[in-house]
């Protein structure tokens, strides 16, 4: 006669199999396409095909340089961070701060004196470094427009498009 | 000749009081200011820097500067030259501008912001006689029309040719130059427009004694992508605006012959000695004068003596 608990059992094990991800922080596979639009206000948002990137790169830390728990790439790095540790969040904007110049981020920096990685860039410098040092390297799109069109107030801000400064005027220095 | 006690200790006293005029404790101090502890400053890193003209769209917006000759995603501005061969400068209509330094060898370019550095002890600032420039506790060299005559001295002294006039206007010509923002944002505590919108992290806007330890660290961490040198450390006393660069600073327009000494420094101990000079000159030459005619006069009295 089965104990009631033997008889699920093989149910138990398939439910507790499915949940090993999920307690890892990953209930599904990295995203295909990812929208970044969390800065979108002089350009579009970026639609990145993450996809292909996956596909290009040989290791997740290629372009999220540690969270993954893929080993550190820059050799830099790897002389103290040999140890790859697993975060939950991944995502660029998780560490790099919107405004990494207000008084506050600046204030919070100067208090904290045992900080090592005080130049941390924020969330706009991290995604064009990191995006366009690899682009340049390997042939990718490096103009501004070929990842995000200019909105409308981007246009006016670089006074381009509809924004053009009209008739052939002469540089302004003479 | 004979002096009387009375004269004797009258002159005594006025030449006493002329040498305590001469070079005061402060005004030796001129030059030796390090900057304001709680000064900003920006790190601005060449090796980031891919002409995008982003900070000058973002200047001219944040300073209501009149509308360009070209778009600012316009690059073939890089290639503008004038007064046969100069590249572009700040001027009336841009308190910033971005010049493009091709390489050798097939290299990327290299891209250089200028813009005023807002120096610890400003050449424009001293050459100023009516006080219109004013170095700010928070970093900025800011400028006040209200006080210039128009002078243009501080055009001359600025040993980075940066502030501009406007000649374009007939009846009130003020200079124009980068403020660091200062009205707008500096004075809140935010950064300037230009650092704002650089999407590639150019400019590192902070405190400068802390800038200065940064880049010395991006030195450290990354040898072989930089010089070993900040520009602007120790140049001229200081600079709130400090340079990177992945190239001899000569390469990219940067005048390395500067010195480390402020402007100030060339005039400070020779002005310093004026109001002594002053004092004791005319006393000692007209003391010279009647020691030559002693004589002369000595004659003239026996002479007198002889007649009676």
């Amino acid at each position: 006669m089965y104990t009631t608990w033997k008889k699920y059992l093989g149910g138990i094990m398939l439910v507790a199999f499915c949940l090993v991800p999920a307690a890892q922080g990953w209930t599904q596979d990295p995203p295909r396409t990812i929208e970044l639009d969390s800065l979108s206000h002089l350009y579009e948002g970026v639609t990145f095909d993450h996809v292909l990137h996956v596909d290009l790169g040989e290791s997740c830390a290629v372009c999220h340089h540690h969270g993954t728990g893929a080993p550190v790439q820059d050799e830099n790095c790897a002389r103290c961070h040999s140890n790859a540790e697993k975060t939950k969040v991944v995502t660029c904007k998780e560490c790099h701060p919107v405004d990494p110049f207000s008084a506050e981020y600046l204030r919070e920096r100067e208090l904290d004196a045992k900080l090592y990685h005080r130049d941390k860039p924020g969330l706009k410098a991290a995604y064009h470094q990191n995006c366009m040092g690899c682009h340049e390297e390997m042939g990718g799109p490096t103009g501004c427009q070929d990842c995000h069109g200019r909105t409308e107030a981007g246009d006016a801000m670089f006074r381009a498009g509809a924004y053009a400064p009209q008739g052939g005027a002469a540089p302004s220095q003479h | 000749m004979k002096i009387s006690r009375r004269r004797f200790l009258a002159a005594s006293l006025a030449c006493g009081a002329a040498t305590s005029l001469t070079v005061t404790k402060n005004a030796l101090g001129a030059g030796t200011f390090e900057g304001y502890p709680e000064g900003m400053g920006v790190l601005v890193d060449l090796t980031r820097c891919v002409g995008c003209r982003s900070c000058e769209a973002a200047c001219n917006k944040e300073q209501n500067l009149p509308e360009p000759a070209q778009p600012f995603d316009d690059t073939s501005v890089f290639d503008q030259t004038f007064h046969g061969g100069q590249k572009r400068r700040p001027d009336e209509n841009a308190y910033t501008v971005v010049n493009r330094y091709d390489q050798p060898d097939g290299k990327s370019p290299v891209f250089r912001k200028i813009q005023c550095n807002h120096c610890n002890e400003p050449a424009c600032l001293t050459s100023c006689f009516v006080n219109a420039y004013t170095k700010t506790k928070e970093g900025a060299v800011v400028y006040n029309p209200k006080v210039c005559v128009g002078c243009r001295n501080c055009m001359i002294a600025c040993p980075f040719q940066i502030p501009a006039y406007s000649y374009s206007s007939a009846f009130d010509p003020v200079v124009k130059k980068c403020i660091f923002c200062y009205d707008t944002r500096l004075k809140y505590g935010k950064p300037p427009a230009c650092v704002e919108s650089c999407p590639q992290g150019v400019m590192t806007f902070g405190n400068r004694k802390e800038l200065i330890k940064i880049g010395n660290d991006r030195i450290k961490a990354r040898p072989d992508r930089y010089v070993d040198h900040i520009y602007g450390e120790n140049e001229l006393g200081g600079t709130g605006w400090m340079y990177l660069a992945g190239v001899d600073f000569e390469q990219v327009g940067f005048d390395t012959t500067v010195g480390k000494e402020p402007i100030i420094s060339n005039v400070k101990e020779f002005l310093g000695t004026v109001p002594m000079v002053l004092a004791i000159w005319p006393a000692l030459f007209t003391g010279f004068h009647l020691l030559a005619k002693k004589k002369e006069h000595h004659s003239h009295a026996e002479q007198e003596d002889a007649d009676q």
